[in-house]
């Protein structure tokens, strides 16, 4: 089973979270919410390998592995 | 009790210039005596250049002020002979730990590398830093070095000319003109310089203010730096509690936008703050409170003819990082050696157009640094919200979150990426050392590497030959021949070899690389030297 990376692994973690940011930019909440689930549902399809998917949920959910 | 920030530091004393039925021309006068101004002169009085400072008050800055100072800017401090007082004094900080709501989130060790003289920060209040500068330009004067502090000289009117400046300055005894050859503005984020010269400074406004105290108490606390995000005693804020000497503690409170700045800074609202953060029962005493709005913005050249602006009249940014006063003292390490190469006739004065490029990057870096920590810790939406605290509660669980934390990013020496100064890299060599960058300290057994790049132009071998020193039209270059069996901890080979088995490095006098290769090379090296003082 591959493991879930919880260990940093970004190239840039200030780049990222600024891009982030920059995407949700005078969006309304509803709008800002449906972008996070698309962002979720896209990242999850890279990933695609269940086993990694199942321990992403569980870390989201703070319980750690 | 008098503070040292109390005591007039630099009187008023009559100079002959007021006297003179002609004004007096100097080479180069210097606006204000904050942290910039005096490393400034310091700098160019070393290298013999005749330099005035004036300042419209007479004392060192009153309260901490900027508190932080980076291993680079005490690096500098070395070269100007200032920087042992200011570690002996100051307090050594390695770990922080970061707080969410009441509980803390992670601890982090800031430099776990060694080999550096100097250690990554020091906290230091900014009236001992300018103090242990003012003793500095004492000694230079003791030995006949050309350097003067004119204090309660206050410069009310600029004339600018093609070859000088002409200032009118107000004194006790009333006005004089005085002219100089070329001008530093270091006179702090509202210039009256930048001011009177009409000359932008245009940026971000965020709308947040700050309660700056310094309090005085016997805490049994460790020195570390403790950074809390939503704490129960400032509901949706920030704040931060930082150690410098004398028993002193910097906390920062953040207030939000919509209050009353001075109703804020009365000590009967203060105190109950400070008890609800600190405890009902710690006595402190409070040393200094000031309420601080702050802006993200940079004049758009540092350069104007013969006025140069370093420091904060240049730019300024959030007091997240200790970005402020480190960025300005390196600003006056970029530009103090092209100055002297300029009035030596020796470089020509589009060299200084390259200070402004340069250290405009790195305001540039500073300004993104400064305003993605201020994003972070005052979240501008709902949504930037939940991913701040989405980050804080998962950092609490998994290293993974945790670069993404930002309680501000420290200074660190911009690499001039892409300066016309510098030549196309030539070694397959570590990034931190390719051309732009700031040199890396390193130890040399006893010793380290870099008070031996001081202030001249360096041709660095490291198991590579070269001629003991090479002059292109003017400017020398003096051979520093070192082996990678100089440093048994492998260091000097980390930082400056990687993979390559010899490097030529050519170090400019600000301890900054202008170009490298694996061996020596006449024409490459001397070209290096023509592009590194502006004339290719």
């Amino acid at each position: 089973m591959t493991d879930l990376i919880l260990t940093p692994n970004l190239d840039n973690a200030d780049d990222f979270y600024a891009g982030l940011l920059a995407a949700h930019d005078g969006l309304d909440k509803s709008a800002s919410d449906a972008l996070n689930a698309r962002l979720v549902l896209v990242l999850a399809n890279h990933i695609g390998d269940s086993d990694v998917l199942n321990q992403a949920v569980e870390a989201a959910a703070l319980r750690e592995t | 009790m008098n503070k040292i920030f109390e005591v007039p530091l630099y009187a008023y004393e009559r100079s002959p210039d007021q006297d003179a039925a002609i004004a007096i021309r100097h080479k180069v006068i210097v606006v204000g005596a904050g942290p910039v101004g005096l490393v400034t002169a310091i700098d160019l009085a070393q290298q013999g250049v005749p330099v005035v400072v004036l300042d419209d008050n007479d004392k060192v800055s009153f309260g901490s002020r900027a508190i932080c100072f980076s291993q680079r800017t005490l690096d500098i401090a070395d070269r100007l002979g200032a920087g042992s007082p200011m570690v002996d004094k100051g307090v050594q900080w390695n770990v922080g730990k970061v707080y969410f709501d009441n509980r803390q989130v992670y601890e982090f060790n800031l430099q776990p590398d060694t080999g550096f003289a100097n250690p990554a920060f020091i906290n230091l209040q900014q009236y001992y830093f300018e103090n242990a500068l003012v003793d500095r330009v004492r000694q230079l004067q003791a030995s006949g070095a050309p350097i003067e502090i004119r204090g309660r000289n206050k410069v009310e009117a600029i004339g600018t000319h093609d070859t000088h400046v002409v200032l009118e300055v107000e004194t006790p005894e009333g006005p004089y003109n005085v002219e100089a050859e070329w001008l530093i503005a270091c006179d702090g984020a509202s210039s009256p310089t930048r001011r009177m010269l009409g000359l932008d400074f245009d940026g971000r406004v965020f709308e947040d203010n700050f309660l700056i105290a310094d309090v005085v108490m016997e805490a049994d606390l460790p020195t570390e730096r403790w950074f809390w995000f939503d704490p129960p005693f400032n509901r949706g804020q920030s704040a931060l509690l930082h150690k410098q000497p004398d028993n002193v503690w910097r906390i920062d409170l953040q207030l939000g936008w919509d209050i009353d700045k001075e109703r804020e800074k009365r000590p009967e609202n203060v105190i109950p703050r400070l008890k609800a953060m600190l405890g009902e029962d710690v006595d402190f005493d409070l040393e200094w409170v000031s309420v601080y709005t702050f802006q993200c913005r940079r004049m758009e050249r540092f350069r104007h003819g013969r006025v140069l602006f370093a420091g904060d009249s240049a730019h300024q940014v959030s007091p997240f990082g200790a970005l402020g006063a480190n960025t300005g003292i390196q600003d006056a390490d970029n530009l103090c050696w092209k100055l002297k190469l300029v009035l030596d006739r020796k470089a020509p004065e589009l060299l200084l157009d390259s200070y402004s490029r340069e250290r405009v990057q790195a305001a540039d870096e500073n300004i993104t640094k400064s305003s993605r920590s201020t994003d972070f810790i005052t979240p501008k939406s709902q949504m930037s919200r939940l991913l701040r605290d989405a980050v804080l509660d998962l950092s609490e669980h998994f290293e993974f979150a945790r670069p993404l934390v930002n309680s501000g990013r420290l200074s660190t020496p911009c690499a001039y990426q892409g300066s016309s100064l510098s030549s196309a890299d030539a070694l397959d060599g570590p990034d931190i050392t390719r051309p732009g960058s700031a040199c890396p300290d390193a130890p040399l057994g006893d010793e380290f590497l870099l008070p031996k790049l001081a202030g001249k132009f360096t041709l660095l071998t490291i198991d590579a030959d070269a001629p003991e020193r090479i002059e292109e039209d003017g400017v020398e270059a003096t051979r520093l021949a070192l082996s990678v069996k100089d440093d048994l901890t492998l260091e000097l080979k980390r930082r400056y070899l990687g993979d390559a088995a010899s490097a030529v490095y050519l170090i400019r006098p600000d301890q900054h690389v202008a170009a490298r290769r694996d061996s020596y090379e006449e024409n490459a090296f001397r070209q290096a030297i023509r592009r590194a003082t502006g004339k290719e």
